[in-house]
């Protein structure tokens, strides 16, 4: 699957910005969305891959998924609480 | 040729450098250079850290920004409330407009306690003088129990003082023999104890030395001031004696009652020219840029060599090429007279020598040099 499945409600452009930039970003993303929503972060950091998956977990979240495009990856979450 | 103005505005580490910088490399036939400061007083802010263990008073880290500045340099002292970035002006409270042809935005980085909740009644500080001084007080007084160490958000400035404040505590509790009756931790918003990976790797293994230990992806929601409990997003909650938390930073109001920053106020700022994403006769230096580095003096200082150097190329006709690299230099108390040493930039990450007694001295001695070395342009 390339592309995910579902509606983003919100989406941030982290592109360039060191780690922990992405995850910041996203977590910053989801504070200020309802419960439910679905908000995607766009990563050109390696380390995104590792910390955001055990973030989400941690936080209890649910990690939709990673799409790789070109030069970056979408993660894709949905707040859970 | 007319005369071009250059307005500064902030007098900290960045803003008093560039202004010094440029009044040596411009005659006032080319350019007249104005710095605008809020209260007109330098202050050191690396000099906090040690107050709440009984250094120097925050008095000590302070001069007048006109003793450190060129005397070309002319210095408003009041408050700039908001920047026409298309007229070019800068408004002073008092109604008065600056005109600028370059703006070099200094402004640094606003604490913002009240948007962690509790936060008021619940934490301690040394991020300015007067949480210092009261961190200092509360330290004294205290005599065993759990005391958390923790940052509320990210960006913050000088990202390695909270664990350098750590290892110094660690050091003064047994000094005063209450180690044993003292629990440490310290808490981190991301998934390992510092920002920088190689950092953290040389960091943790120290802190699990002297068992201190930490709280990973521990994001600040709420502080409980009454049960001294702080919780986090992700749910964990953690009981505390004593909380030393550094608060959320913010860019300065200015930034975003002008129109001119992101969502939190941080200046949207080329990552090498240092110019304004939008407005490229406005530059940003230090803690008020979005740069992807280290809120620090030191980045600071390398990127005021940059401004000035591009500045001064366009007016003089020979446009300067030079480009920030991300260069950061700084230290890295560890505790026991001991410390490392950090240098790094955007593409090499930093490889913390062993702690020695070495670092420690080189950073007392800057800590006093600096008046001399660092305003002045010397170094
Ligand atoms: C405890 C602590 C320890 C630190 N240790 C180190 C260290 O070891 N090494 C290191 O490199 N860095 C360290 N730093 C960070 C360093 O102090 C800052 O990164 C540095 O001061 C940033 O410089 P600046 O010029 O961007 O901003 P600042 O030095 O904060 O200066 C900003 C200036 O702008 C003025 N200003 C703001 N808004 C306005 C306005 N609207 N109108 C008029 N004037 C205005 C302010 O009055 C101030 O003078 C430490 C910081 C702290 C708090």
């Amino acid at each position: 699957m390339t592309s995910p499945n579902v509606v983003i409600d919100k989406e941030i452009d982290a592109r360039g910005s060191h780690c922990p930039g992405p995850m910041m970003e996203l977590i910053r993303g989801i504070k200020s969305v309802p419960v439910g929503s679905v908000v995607a972060v766009l990563s050109s950091d390696p380390g995104s891959a590792k910390d955001i998956p055990i973030w989400v977990q941690k936080a209890g979240h649910e990690f939709i998924g990673a799409f790789p495009e070109q030069g970056f990856t979408r993660f894709v979450v949905r707040k859970m609480r | 040729m007319t005369v071009k103005q250059i307005v500064v505005l902030g007098g900290g580490v960045g803003g008093t450098l560039v202004a010094n910088l440029l009044a040596g490399q411009l005659t006032r036939k080319q350019a007249q250079i104005t710095l605008i400061d809020r209260i007109g007083k330098h202050v050191y802010q690396p000099g906090w850290l040690y107050v709440p263990f009984g250094g120097p008073p925050p008095e000590r880290w302070e001069r007048s920004e006109r003793s450190l500045l060129r005397r070309s340099v002319d210095l408003i002292i009041g408050d700039a409330v908001r920047i026409d970035p298309h007229e070019r002006y800068v408004e002073m409270a008092d109604g008065t407009q600056i005109p600028f042809d370059y703006l070099v935005i200094a402004t640094g980085a606003r604490l913002e306690p009240s948007a962690v909740p509790g936060y008021g009644e619940g934490a301690y500080h040394f991020y300015s003088a007067e949480a210092a001084l009261r961190l200092h007080a509360a330290l004294r007084e205290f005599s065993g129990g759990r005391i958390v160490i923790g940052v509320a958000d990210i960006p913050y400035k000088c990202p390695p003082a909270p664990l350098e404040f750590t290892f110094l505590l660690e050091d003064e509790l047994r000094k005063r023999g209450l180690r044993e009756k003292t629990e440490i931790t310290y808490l981190s918003p991301i998934g390992r104890v510092f920002t920088i990976e190689s950092v953290s790797q040389f960091v943790t293994p120290l802190m699990e030395e002297r068992g201190i230990q930490y709280e990973l992806f521990f994001n600040t929601e709420q502080i409980d001031p009454v049960n001294r409990t702080i919780s986090s997003l992700e749910g964990t909650t953690i009981p505390y004696d004593l909380l030393v938390l550094v608060p959320p930073h913010r860019g300065a109001t200015i930034i975003s009652e002008s129109g001119l920053g992101d969502a939190q106020g941080w200046l949207p700022t080329d990552r090498e020219t240092l110019q304004h994403k939008q407005f490229p006769y406005i530059y940003g230096v230090g803690d008020a840029t979005d740069l992807p580095v280290s809120k620090s003096g030191a980045a600071a200082h390398f990127e005021a060599k940059v401004i000035a150097h591009r500045i001064a190329g366009e007016i003089k006709g020979k446009p300067s090429e030079e480009r920030y690299q991300g260069q950061v230099m700084c230290f890295l108390e560890t505790g026991y007279g001991q410390a490392t040493q950090l240098v790094f930039d955007y593409t090499h990450p930093p490889h913390p020598p062993k702690p020695s007694a070495y670092y420690h001295y080189e950073k007392a001695l800057l800590n006093r040099a600096y008046w001399h070395l660092i305003p002045t342009g010397i170094v």
